[in-house]
Parts: C-alpha cells; structure tokens; sequence
C-alpha cells in the first residue's frame, strides 16, 4: 500500500498526514486523528451515521477518501461543537430527548443543521425529507423532527 | 425499614423534590451531542491488534483443509488461528435452559471446528496490526469446503428424507411445547363463527446502528482479562468468558461504556466475540473486533420468521370462545447461548389471546434446526407475532360477523375489575387496565370522526384504513426466565450509593445504559429517595469491577427492578445519613429529613444542616463524633420481584394509514399508543421508548425481511436491500398512559422497552386489512407487506 501524505484543515487545524489511497475520510478521522464523534455504521453511504462537513457540505465520509481532502477543509461533530454553532439544536435534541443511543447523532445534527441554515421553518415532512438519509434506530425520529423544528422556529422568531 | 417511607409521613413517591413522574433531560446527552461519547468502536489501547474472519460462503460445508502460509506472511500480520487452533483456548457451549423441557442443541465453537452449519459462519480469524491488514491477509487464505446439504426449509426441517443437521441429536427438532386449556373443541363446536388463517412472519434483525464490538485485554502478567464490550448484560458475559477461558469471574472485568443500540441483539453470546476474547488470551495483547455491516447481517442474531396457523371461535354476538394456534420456528443451526432460541416460540404460546379472557386455548410450537443464521431473543420477544395474531384473528372475526372492531375488543378484553386474574395459558395478571387504555386512546384518535373521515374519502377512491392492536408485554422478569433454568443470569439488581466529600451522591447500579435512559431513571429515584437536586447525582453503569451484581438491561427490567434497588439504597444511605446528622445536631433521626442538599426538621422543613458539612464532618473530623460512632456513608440495596414472577403490563395500538391501490404503497398517516407501565418515573423516557418501539414495529410490519435462497444464501446483508424505516416514511406517534403500579415494589414501576414494537405490527396489518377489505381483498397475514404483498391481495399480480 502506498502512502500518501495529504494536508487539510480539520476542525480549523492544519494537518499533515500520510494515508493510504484507500483509506475513508471517516477512517482517517476517527483512527488518524482520533475523532472518534463521526461514527461508522455501514459503509456503504446508506446509514449516514459518518456524515461530516466537506468545504460546508456535509458528505458521507465512508464514501469519501482521505486523498481526495487534500488541501480541502473539514469539520467534524468536535469542531462544530466547539464553534458553538449547534449549541441551540443541541440543546433542543437533549432536552427533548432525540436521542436514546447517540450514534446517530453527530451526523444527524450537521445534516439537520445544513436544513436550518436556509431561512423560514421548514414543515414536518419537509424535516423528515431532509432527515431521511440518516439512519435512527432508537428514536422513532419523532423528537428528533420537534427538534429541529423548535429550534427552526426559535431562529425565526430571533430574526424576524 | 419495611413501611413506605419515612421519616416524613408523605407517601414514597411525594416526597419533597420529587423527580418522580418528571421529565428530567438524561445526564449523559450533552456529552453525546458533542460526539464526546466513548463507544466500543472508539476503544483503542496499547498494542492493540484487530482480527478480520475468514467466514463460510456455504450455509453447511464440512471444512477440508485450511491453507494460512500465504496469509501469515502478508504484512503487519501477527497470527491466522483456526477453529482447532482456539478450541484450546476457548471451551464450546450448548444453549440450553432446563425448564424449556426436551430443547436440545449441539456444541459450538468460538470458530467452526471440522464444519460450518450456516452462511457467515466464521472459519478463521487473521489478527493483523490494522483491520485493513487484517482484512488483506484474510484474502489470502485458503479453504477448502465440501458442500453439505443444506437445511432452509423449517417446514420440511423434521420430514424423514431431511437430512440431521447434528446427527447425535437424532432430528432437527430443537423444542416443542403444546398446550391445551379449557374445552377447546367443544368451544369451536360451539361456535356460530370460526376464522381460520396462516400468518407468516418474515426473519428480520436488530441492525444496531454501531455493531458488534469488543475489545478483549488479557494482561498475562496481573493474570486479568479486560473486556470492553457493547454488551446489555455486563455481569452475565463476566461469567461466560470466565467459564469458557477456564478462569475465575474475579479475573475477569467487563466494562460497558456508551452503546450504540442494543434491542436485544447485544444481550447473547457470539462465536467471534468469544474468539475476539480468547485470541487475546492466546497473544497475550489487547485484540479489537467490531462488525461490519454485512457481518452483522450474517452473524447478529435474527428474530422472527413465524409460521402460525391460527382459528379463532366467535358467537355471532361477539364473544370469542376459543384459540388455537400452530407455531413453526426455525432458528438456525444452533439454540444461542445462554438465552436459547426457544424462548419466541414459548412466549408466543404464553402471549397468544392474552388480552382476553377465552378460557379456550389450544397451541403447539415447534422450534427446528436450519443452515441458516442463528435466531434469537430480539425487542419485545414473541411479542409483536402472538399479538399480531391474537389481533389478526379478532379483526378477521369481526368483519365476518360484520361487527365493529372496537365493539368486539370491548366485550371481550378482560374486564378492568376482574383483577387478579390469570390467563389460559397460565400467565398471571396482578392489574391491568384493558378498558381503561381502550377508551383512552379511542378519545386520543377522534375514532367516530376517523370513520367518517375514511368514508368520506373512499368515496374519492382514497383508501384508508384504521387499525387496532391491543396487547400486554413481559416486564420487570423473576428469576422464573432464566435464573430457573440454570442460565447465570440475574434476576435481581443492586444497587451501591455514597456520599462524596462534598455531600454529592454517587450511584453504582448493576443495569446498563444503551440508550433507554437508565441513568436518568436511576438519577430520578436516587435523588428524589435520597432528597438531593438531580445535578448533585452521578450514576455509574456497566463495570464489573464497580457496579453490585445485577443483570443489566433487557426485557424492560431496569427501571422497575434496578430502579427499586436504587429506590432502597437511597433511603438506606438517608437514614445513615441522618444519624450522623443527629450525633451532631444531638436530634432524633426521626425528627429529622434530607430537603434539597440539606439535613432539615422532618416537621417545618428548616435546614439544620448542609450535606456537604455532614460530609467534612464525616470524613475529616470524625474525631468530634461521639465516641463508638462510626459514620456509614455508603449503602447497598437489592431488589428482585417475589410477589410476582412477571410484571405484565398493557396497552393498546392504533395505526391509521393509506393504501395505494395502483401501486401497493402504504403511507402511513398517524399512530396511537395507549400502554400502562405502572408508576411513570420519566414520562418523556417513557414516550421516546414507546416511540422507539413502534417503529421497530413498522419496520417489520413493512419493510424489514432476511432473505434467504433455498441454498441458504442471505440475498440482502446490507442496508441498501434490506429495508430500514427512515424519517419520510414515519408517522408522529401520539402516546398516552394509563398508570396501575405494581403492588411489589414501592415505585410501583414496570417496564415500557417493548410496548411499541408489540403493538404495532399487527395495528398496522390490521390496518391494511381494514383499507383493502371492502375492495374484496384478500386478507393480508404476512409480514412485511410489501407493495408486491397488497397488489397480490387485490389479485392485480
């Protein structure tokens, strides 16, 4: 296996690493850098469980490899949490308990927030469209939808 | 200190500060929403190694020959070990309990010896310095098989021209159980009206978000085995790797931090855990292994595939006469171990009719061997199929005699004042409130208006359907599941409680936390029975090495059981607590209460004393205690039900949904749920679980199904082919509760973990049934309904 050395920001750091070309982004992260909040699930991009921001983009990171972030910018559950840019979404998934197990929750919380960085409230089935590639065993995705759509409607009422 | 609480004369759950019966938010939730949680999978340790599987491509092969000189020296690999090679490390096991009369199964191995009895099956294990090389290495080695017949078919399983698949146990029965209560033929010669049908149940799995993991340290020089483990049952897998790795429980330590899903799939014991834990004992170094998803599908234990046939006897005024039903199983190679594979089958016999009061019953259930992947207990247990049957049959009876549903369950559920009582199949009821939940929930659904509704638009050519499913679910178990059977699996739980230094309380309890809240629940009760603020409560799970004896988390027992010992310590460390308080005040303990942090007058509420001043005295000037006196600052509790072996609880499902016609689609448009757990300590935990359930519930009563070919191949082991609920399909589930506590603890709590996955299986079959029956329709008792299942129902394929 050759390697490959890559430099990229993760969670507003700089770093350089040699990686295998076949080496996940998700992989890379949890086993390289040891961010072990970006969860791997399936593998093959349907669970979403290892979804993490790409440039902004939230991405699947088992279907992404490591090489191709080169010179590119990450974020990581870690890092938007740091930031304090969920702390609203996070604290409406924990008082209202959407969620049992947590596994899901990191990348549901980047995709959820990539629905709220739009404007208006989204309606339920709106949520729950946006919502649909993210896997959720314990909860039944009914709190995680109030959720989001209390802190959708906070931020609404804050702005207008 | 038997009466219900004192010192303050207020009833147990009233006391001041309550958390009882509130919706705290769990302790543990900031730190996972911050992906700060540590998951088996996020484990690492020095020298750490990882162990890929080679595993059968056969369901059943006889293993010729094994070639490893390829895989041994490809890079970073550190050992490829075969079945023979840690059968001398690792002992087999044979799932058996003996109060499951005749269930028999045969020895299995960590990693097949001589023979692979189903597809996944693992056959060597390569131990590399990553997966990845692991993996690498695994490609190369080389086996060679001699396909064996296979056995897939449960309903030929036991015909004389199948062949054995264990031929010393003489045929590939695993268990029978029948039972035969009351006049049963008789009741349906009596009968106005009997409906007869098969109901067919399709294999599904847990598909646990995080999978299977472990990681294994044996530390050859403190002679101590650590285990990590994503397990539900910490205190039973001490037991078994002790037992099987030939050491003493006290060697090893089981630890249990956060766990990403469980429902049962996490609570047996799996042959590549096993091998995980024993490779490690042989390489004398820390060794990972945790699924991946197409393993998972192949190796995590399947739940499921029921063939019942069932009849029901009915009055034409409606009053049921009689069951009978006719279960076949088959459960893979091997009966899992500690558990068995048998227990479905029997639950199904015990739960069928439940509800109802039909001294009538009629039942066998048959349990086969099959080269397939093994079957075991998965949320809410047999459950979801003797309910779907049980209200299958009422709903088919009712629209024969041209009855109302809710009519028909009104007259027969078991009145709400016929308490204690039992049922045909010898369950017994302390209280249930049938009615009662019934008329809830058809208050909470506006039934009249959704009739009129549904009628309206069938004029348009929309169909709609409502559906019901009333059910009572197994909690808070005795000793009577496992214990009796001569599996080392508690039934009782304890629970450890100490004051810190600075009056803070530190709980240690033997249930395990995987998602339900436990901690939470734990927090509620020690706080409320203890009299501090819930932020001052730190609960510690899942440690061998520092939790009581207890039996974890599984069949809705932590709450109800490790709740009530949690209960009980609190109170023990109060009154410990207060007789320091009065050596130092020179008061009566009696006279005295813990209020919010502080030693206060039992009477008017005045503090005397803060908790963390108690503490200092305590523990740095015990020299100003009175002579003799010794400050006890710790105390432990136990708890098990005696009373009862079981405490049932009840509820009731509606599920309301919309039918395609052209297509076969079901869109789901609302769910009910009514359930009695008894005293509610956490309503929101308790909404969220049933929330959980029943989709479990929908996903196996739509989408979710192993598929397997006559060659017991797995046709969809990943999840782009094997169907999971996700958030566009799912309804907003609406709950409510009725709350008859049990009379044998004094939190009077029961268990809530499988309500929703019992009910709504057979809600939403009732409820397909109902938007199809006037179109002529052939009544669908197969699940999941597909498209392809509803457009056959209609005869359009």
């Amino acid at each position: 296996m050759s390697a490959h050395e890559i430099t990229l920001t993760v969670n507003g750091e700089e770093v350089r690493e040699a990686v295998d070309a076949r080496t996940t982004l998700v992989d890379f992260l949890r086993e390289t850098l040891g961010l072990t909040g970006s969860h791997v699930g399936c593998e093959h991009g349907v669970c979403g469980a290892c979804s993490v921001r790409l440039d902004g983009v939230v991405v699947r990171g088992c279907l992404t490899l490591a090489v191709q972030c080169e010179g590119h910018t990450v974020e990581t559950i870690e890092g938007a949490s740091d930031s304090g840019a969920l702390a609203d979404l996070q604290e409406e998934f924990r008082t209202r308990n959407a969620l049992q197990c947590g596994y899901c929750t990191p990348a549901m919380l980047l995709t959820a927030a990539e629905l709220l960085a739009g404007s208006g409230v989204p309606s339920r089935a709106a949520i729950r469209e946006h919502l649909s590639g993210n896997y959720c065993r314990c909860t039944g995705y009914h709190a995680i939808v109030d959720a989001v759509e209390a802190v959708a409607r906070a931020r609404a009422g804050a702005t207008s | 200190m038997n009466d219900r609480d004192q010192p303050t004369g207020l009833t147990a759950l009233d006391r001041p500060n309550s958390y009882i019966g509130r919706s705290v938010p769990r302790p543990n939730l900031a730190r996972l929403t911050q992906g700060r949680g540590q998951y088996v999978s996020d484990v690492s340790l020095p020298r750490m190694a990882h162990v890929a599987f080679v595993r059968s491509p056969h369901s059943h092969a006889r293993i010729q020959q094994i070639e490893t000189a390829a895989a041994k020296r490809a890079p970073g690999v550190i050992a490829v070990v075969s079945g023979e090679d840690l059968a001398k490390v690792c002992t087999p096991w044979v799932g058996v309990l003996t109060h499951l009369k005749g269930l028999k199964s045969a020895p299995q191995h960590a990693i097949a010896v001589e023979r692979a009895c189903w597809q996944g099956e693992a056959v060597v294990a390569v131990v590399a310095r990553t997966r990845a090389l692991a993996e690498d290495a695994a490609e190369l080695v080389e086996i060679e098989y001699q396909e064996l017949p296979a056995v897939t078919d449960a309903e030929t399983a036991l015909d004389k021209a199948t062949p054995v698949i264990h031929p010393e146990l003489g045929d590939n029965l695993t268990f029978e159980r029948t039972l035969d209560a009351g006049e049963v033929d008789k009741a349906f010669k009596e009968s106005d009206t009997v409906v007869e049908t098969t109901f067919l149940f399709g294999r599904h799995t847990g598909v646990t978000n995080e999978p299977r993991a472990v990681v294994a340290d044996w530390n050859e020089g403190a002679q101590r085995l650590t285990v990590h483990h994503g397990t539900q049952a910490p205190h039973m897998m001490q037991n078994i790797f002790a037992k099987h790795l030939g050491l003493a429980e006290h060697q090893v330590r089981v630890i249990t931090d956060d766990v990403g899903g469980s429902f049962g799939i996490k609570v047996h014991v799996y042959a590549d855990e096993m091998a995980t834990v024993a490779l490690s004992k042989l390489l004398r170094r820390p060794v990972k292994y945790v699924a991946d998803r197409i393993e998972s599908f192949v190796t995590d234990i399947h739940a499921r595939d029921h063939r019942v046939k069932a009849r029901i006897g009915v009055t034409k005024d409606g009053r049921i006469t009689a069951f009978e039903i006719d279960d076949l199983t088959g459960i893979g190679p091997y009966s899992v171990y500690p558990r068995t594979s048998g227990i479905e089958a029997n639950q199904i016999v015990n739960l069928v009719g439940g509800p109802y009061g039909c001294p009538n019953y009629r039942a066998r259930a048959r349990v086969v061997f099959q080269n397939k992947n093994v079957m075991c207990q998965y949320r809410a247990v047999g459950h979801p199929i003797a309910t779907a049957v049980t209200e299958g049959l009422v709903d088919l009876a009712a629209a024969k005699l041209g009855m109302d549903p809710v009519a028909l369950r009104r007259k027969n559920l078991i009145p709400d004042d016929a308490y204690p009582c039992g049922s045909a199949s010898g369950l017994k009821f302390e209280k249930l409130s049938h009615h009662a939940s019934l008329d809830k929930l058809i208050a909470m659904m506006d039934y009249e208006r959704l009739r009129k509704e549904q009628a309206g638009v069938r004029a348009r050519g929309v169909h709609r359907g409502i559906g019901f499913a009333a059910f009572i679910e197994v909690t808070n178990p005795s000793a009577a599941f496992y214990g009796v059977g001569g599996a080392r699996i508690s039934s009782q739980d304890g629970a450890t409680v100490r004051l810190d230094a600075q009056g803070a309380v530190i709980c240690h309890t033997g249930v395990t936390e995987q998602g339900q809240g436990a901690e939470a629940v734990i927090a509620q009760v020690v706080a409320t029975s203890f009299g501090v603020p819930i932020e001052r409560v730190r609960v510690i799970t899942g440690d061998t090495d520092n939790t009581p004896y207890g039996g974890g988390t599984w069949a809705s027992r932590a709450a109800g059981i490790g709740g009530e010992a949690a209960w009980q310590a609190g109170k023990a460390l109060r009154a410990n607590v207060l007789a320091v308080a009065a050596s130092i005040l020179q008061a009566e303990p009696k006279a005295l209460d813990i209020r919010n942090a502080a030693v206060v007058d039992a009477e008017t509420g005045r503090e005397r004393l803060g908790l963390d001043e108690v503490a200092r005295i305590a523990y740095f000037r015990p020299d100003t205690l009175p002579p003799g006196f010794q400050a006890e600052l710790m105390a432990t509790r136990h708890y098990v039900p005696r009373a009862w072996p079981f405490a049932f609880t009840n509820g009731i499902q509606a599920s309301h949904l919309e039918v395609d016609v052209d297509t076969g689609f079901v869109t789901l448009l609302d769910h009910w749920v009514v359930e009695d757990c008894g005293t509610v300590i956490n309503p929101q935990l308790v909404d969220e679980q049933v929330r959980g359930g029943v989709v479990q519930g929908i996903g196996a009563a739509l989408f979710e199904h192993c598929l397997y070919d006559a060659q017991g191949q797995l046709l969809n082991g990943n999840m782009a082919d094997y169907l999971v609920p996700m958030a566009a399909e799912m309804p907003d589930i609406q709950v409510g509760h009725v709350v008859t506590p049990t009379a044998d603890s004094e939190l009077g709590a029961k268990g809530a973990g499988e309500a929703g996955t019992a009910g709504a299986p057979g809600a939403v079959m009732n409820a397909v049934n109902d938007a199809l029956r006037p179109l002529g329709a052939a009544p669908i008792t197969q699940m999941p309904i597909t498209p392809g299942v509803v457009l056959a129902a209609l005869g359009k394929i």
